[in-house]
């Protein structure tokens, strides 16, 4: 039932070892007032119950509906060698690997990952991963305010909602401060985020392509940062990496994001991972794991957990960050996608996903009453006026198999009739010609 | 082992792109171009099974080894539930969030109201929420929600969160990260939490004692009650770190014991792999009147026997993008269903009669410095290798030439030359004799051949790494 393998034997064998008569006897160090009063769990099951249980649950996962959502989260294409080769039990029975002799495969991956990660942000050094792409924004916060020894952070409100509510919990226990600059439209507002800007700023974080969409230019906002000694945060879609100026270009000093789209299934919600990458510089202020190469006695190049005196469990409460368990093996299907495309694939998939948004955009803005709200450009996500709810629009497309976009009002006051469309590669242009018409039937008829 | 980045070359190509089905777009302004492409290594498909395939063959893993890894809770991860946690892949978390999409994913939600009950159930809490992305994060989620109740009441002044000073390195950690100072209380000679200084610490300034019981020394403290009692005497509440909950199921409820909040490692005690350092997940279960801190949003199921999706206006916000990580929950979630009520009870009982069998069995070569009956877990110290002038780390290195993973080395932190054995209960006992014969060979060997053990590992494709040469390098990516 458990899966323990000891026969009746070998359990009347281990007892006499120990000395013990029975196997409750070992519990005796237990108070008897402190047993548990109550294990009213269901009898265990087959194989066969479970699955065709969790089938059951599995048919309704909205499995059927075309995606126009993102959110953050994108359905995105993901090779065959992702799921074999995350799949080889010797990385996913594996543990963090504390004995770097018998874990240089996972070791190595990391390193790759790493330099994949750099490769596509920008940066100098990126740590083993993080959680997700909330908690990614909120570490750089903190490290931001660590670096700078400061308390305050600008938070621009076109970044991910969901992420700004998370960085706001992070920073509240520590005292610190999240300066809301609320969009212009779809865009950051950035004469207000620069005038936002003083001496008491550890960081100005933004988002690229934003929550709209919208992708900008960030370089006169990074110099202006600099200028008081403040950093630049951009979280970024790493999809979108391939056609869009990286933190990097645009001058970020750390790089976060939601890692899922490379590689990682919807999965309602996770396991996904996040990823932080920054300036050499800052590397022993970064969270987390950290994978180095170095040598053994004998000369032969290795890998191994590096700058851990930043860790929790040898820094405990003077550590980065109190993260342990890291989202390794959502890395690793990371590594291994980007590594599937290739240099030339990336930038061709990175394409298909502008090319199809640019069509979608064009069709769907031509639907009588609506309107594009985007000034200036976009990747695979624009923000579409309609004439009506928003939110009603997307339960009525809903009904028809479509996932038609994701509302704005409920993160933007005053937006009710604002619309995010995502269109990623896996969607046809049947699908958007679809999407188009239903749009102008639930609007109109 | 070249790096997938050496092997590339230029002109080749892995998997194809889809041709295009929409006419190509205007380009991108040249201001948010990028401007070179990203360097990713040019690989063939079948460069890129076999580098992979053949960088696994360099990892110990429970399905290749046995990983005895004190602390971590390394049991067999059952095959039938990889297979029902990758039913949900094409679910996307956002359907939940849009208005009317609930019902379009009621067997997830289903999923993740069940597994809270379960869990609560196992527990003895109240509720519980699946947010938390680790045990760590459960830990942060978990002393902001004692933040959140004393905040409520008006009492401000509570600044400290009290931990032993063999706790995982995690709970002050993450106290830190809520804002909290840490008083650490030493251990006593008995083995626990040192009694007397933690009353003394005990004061209308301490927020919480955080404990994890067993304890990391894998023994149950027998004053947990009284623990708990004193910490809410002095209006302190108290957080259990379920790190070893493995040891305790169906045998105690952390809740019934007097614990106020407690986190759970799915991916320790339910079964879930490890990854190779995640992902992880890390629920936590809070008593009745904690309940409204909880962090938003909530899985409710309605009066109709349907599931929705709930905003907490009083909790303590958001700590994830949606719901936890569901894969890891939805495998935990079969696990538990798998197993049930007896199969759980099977667990504690087989994982400490394994740890006490190692314990037994080693205890005549090895220091056992708490000699006493221990539960899922049981630490020794290399004390007596080490007049030899062997190390915990020399035994450990051995070890995995012999083929077995060490045990966790040098934790807990008040254990001088410790060793962490965790055999878990989905060991047999022959692979047990297999390693506890290794082992005293090892002690063996640390009195005729102490040489022999400095130079272990031999077997393994790198030899001991230069760790400080990586540390001021700081080579952290290829060029």
């Amino acid at each position: 039932m458990g899966y323990c393998p000891n026969t009746p034997d070998d359990i009347r064998d281990m007892l006499a070892v120990i000395g013990a008569a029975s196997v409750e006897e070992l519990f005796a160090p237990i108070p008897a007032d402190l047993r548990a009063k109550s294990f009213d769990l269901p009898p265990g099951m087959s194989e066969l119950e479970l699955m065709r249980l969790m089938r059951e649950k599995a048919a309704s996962c909205g499995a059927d509906i075309t995606p126009f959502i993102g959110g953050g989260i994108y359905d995105h294409f993901i090779p065959a060698a992702v799921d074999h080769l995350s799949s080889r039990a010797e990385f996913y029975t594996a543990y963090t690997p504390y004995q770097p002799e018998c874990a240089q495969g996972t070791l190595q991956a990391l390193y790759e990952y790493q330099t994949t990660i750099c490769r596509l942000t920008g940066m100098e050094a990126s740590n083993a991963s993080l959680y997700d792409g909330g908690t990614a924004v909120a570490e750089a916060a903190l490290m931001s305010l660590r670096i700078t020894d400061r308390h305050k952070v600008i938070l621009d409100g076109s970044v991910n909602p969901l992420h700004r509510e998370i960085v706001t919990g992070y920073l509240h226990g520590l005292s610190a401060e999240a300066v809301a600059v609320a969009p212009d439209g779809c865009a950051s507002d950035l004469a207000h985020l620069m005038a936002a800007i003083d001496d008491e700023t550890a960081a100005v974080i933004v988002q690229s392509p934003n929550f709209f969409g919208s992708v900008q230019d960030f370089r006169e906002l990074a110099q202006k940062a600099h200028d008081h000694e403040a950093l630049l945060i951009v979280s970024c879609y790493p999809i979108a990496m391939g056609l869009v100026a990286s933190p990097g270009e645009m001058g970020a000093d750390i790089a976060v994001g939601e890692g899922q789209s490379l590689g990682n299934p919807l999965s309602f919600g996770g396991p996904y991972f996040g990823f932080i990458a920054t300036r050499k510089r800052f590397i022993r202020n970064l969270p987390g794991r950290i994978v180095g190469e170095t040598v053994d006695h004998q000369g032969r190049r290795g890998f191994v957990l590096t700058l851990q005196a930043r860790e929790q469990h040898i820094k405990r409460h003077k550590a980065t960050s109190n993260i342990c368990s890291n989202q390794s093996l959502c890395a690793l299907r990371g590594l291994i996608f980007c590594a599937s495309l290739g240099e030339k694939g990336f930038g061709e998939l990175a394409q298909l996903n502008y090319d199809k948004a640019q069509y979608a955009k064009s069709v769907l803005g031509a639907v009588r009453g609506v309107d594009l709200l985007n000034d200036g450009a976009t990747f695979n996500e624009f923000t579409l006026a309609l004439p009506k709810d928003a939110a009603e629009v997307v339960q009525r497309l809903l009904d028809q198999g479509v996932a038609a976009g994701v509302p704005l009002g409920q993160y933007y006051p005053g937006m009710e009739r604002a619309l995010v469309v995502t269109v990623t590669e896996k969607r046809t242009k049947d699908e958007i010609d679809r999407l188009a018409a239903l749009l102008e039937e639930v609007l109109w008829s | 082992m070249e790096l997938i980045f050496e092997k590339s070359v230029s002109g080749r190509t892995g998997v194809r792109v889809p041709l295009s089905d929409v006419p190509k777009a205007a380009p991108l302004a040249d201001a948010v171009r990028r401007r070179d492409p990203v360097r990713l290594p040019e690989v063939g498909e079948l460069d890129l099974v076999r580098h992979y395939t053949n960088l696994s063959r360099r990892n110990f893993s429970v399905d290749t080894n046995f990983y005895p890894l004190g602390s971590c809770t390394m049991k067999y991860n059952t095959k039938v539930t990889e297979n029902a946690g990758g039913l949900f892949a094409s679910c996307h978390p956002m359907l939940a969030l849009l208005p009317g999409g609930d019902k379009l994913v009621q067997g997830p939600l289903a999923i993740v109201y069940e597994l809270e009950r379960q869990l609560a159930e196992i527990t003895g809490m109240e509720e519980v929420t699946t947010q938390p992305l680790a045990g760590a994060h459960g830990e942060m989620t978990g002393i902001m929600v004692i933040a959140a109740y004393h905040k409520a009441r008006g009492d401000q002044k509570r600044k400290y969160v009290i931990v032993p000073d063999s706790s995982h390195g995690t709970n002050p950690a993450s106290a830190a990260m809520a804002g909290y100072e840490i008083v650490t209380i030493p251990t006593a000679p008995y083995g626990d939490m040192d009694l007397d200084l933690f009353r003394q610490a005990m004061s209308d300034e301490v927020a919480a004692v955080m404990l994890t019981c067993p304890n990391t020394l894998g023994l149950f403290n027998p004053h947990i009650a009284e623990i708990c009692a004193i910490a809410h005497e002095g209006g302190a509440l108290t957080y259990y770190d379920g790190a070893n909950l493995n040891a305790i199921l169906g045998k105690v409820r952390p809740g019934d014991v007097g614990f106020d909040v407690i986190h759970v490692n799915l991916h320790k005690t339910f079964g879930t792999p490890h990854g190779g350092g995640g992902p992880g997940s890390g629920p936590i279960g809070v008593r009745g009147d904690l309940v409204r801190f909880l962090p938003t949003p909530r899985v409710v199921r309605r009066g109709d026997g349907s599931y929705g999706v709930e905003d907490h206006p009083e909790g303590i916000g958001r700590v994830s993008d949606f719901f936890g990580n569901f894969g890891i929950m939805a495998r935990a979630y079969a696990y538990i269903t798998l197993l049930g009520r007896e199969g759980l009870i099977e667990v504690s009982e087989q994982a400490v009669l394994n740890a006490n069998y190692m314990m037994a069995r080693l205890k005549e070569e090895y220091e056992l410095p708490f000699d006493q009956t221990c539960m899922h877990e049981c630490v020794f110290s290399a004390s007596r290798q080490l007049e030899h002038g062997v190390h915990a780390i020399d035994v450990a290195k051995y070890l995995i030439d012999r083929g077995f993973h060490p045990p966790t080395v040098y934790f807990p932190l008040n254990v001088k030359e410790a060793i962490m054995i965790e055999p878990t209960e989905t060991e047999s006992k022959q692979t047990m004799d297999a390693f506890i014969e290794v082992m005293l060979e090892a002690a063996r060997m640390a009195k005729e051949n102490p040489e022999r053990l400095h130079q272990a590992p031999v077997t393994t494709p790198v030899g001991r790494l230069d760790e400080t040469r990586a540390a001021r390098m700081q080579q952290v990516c290829c060029e």
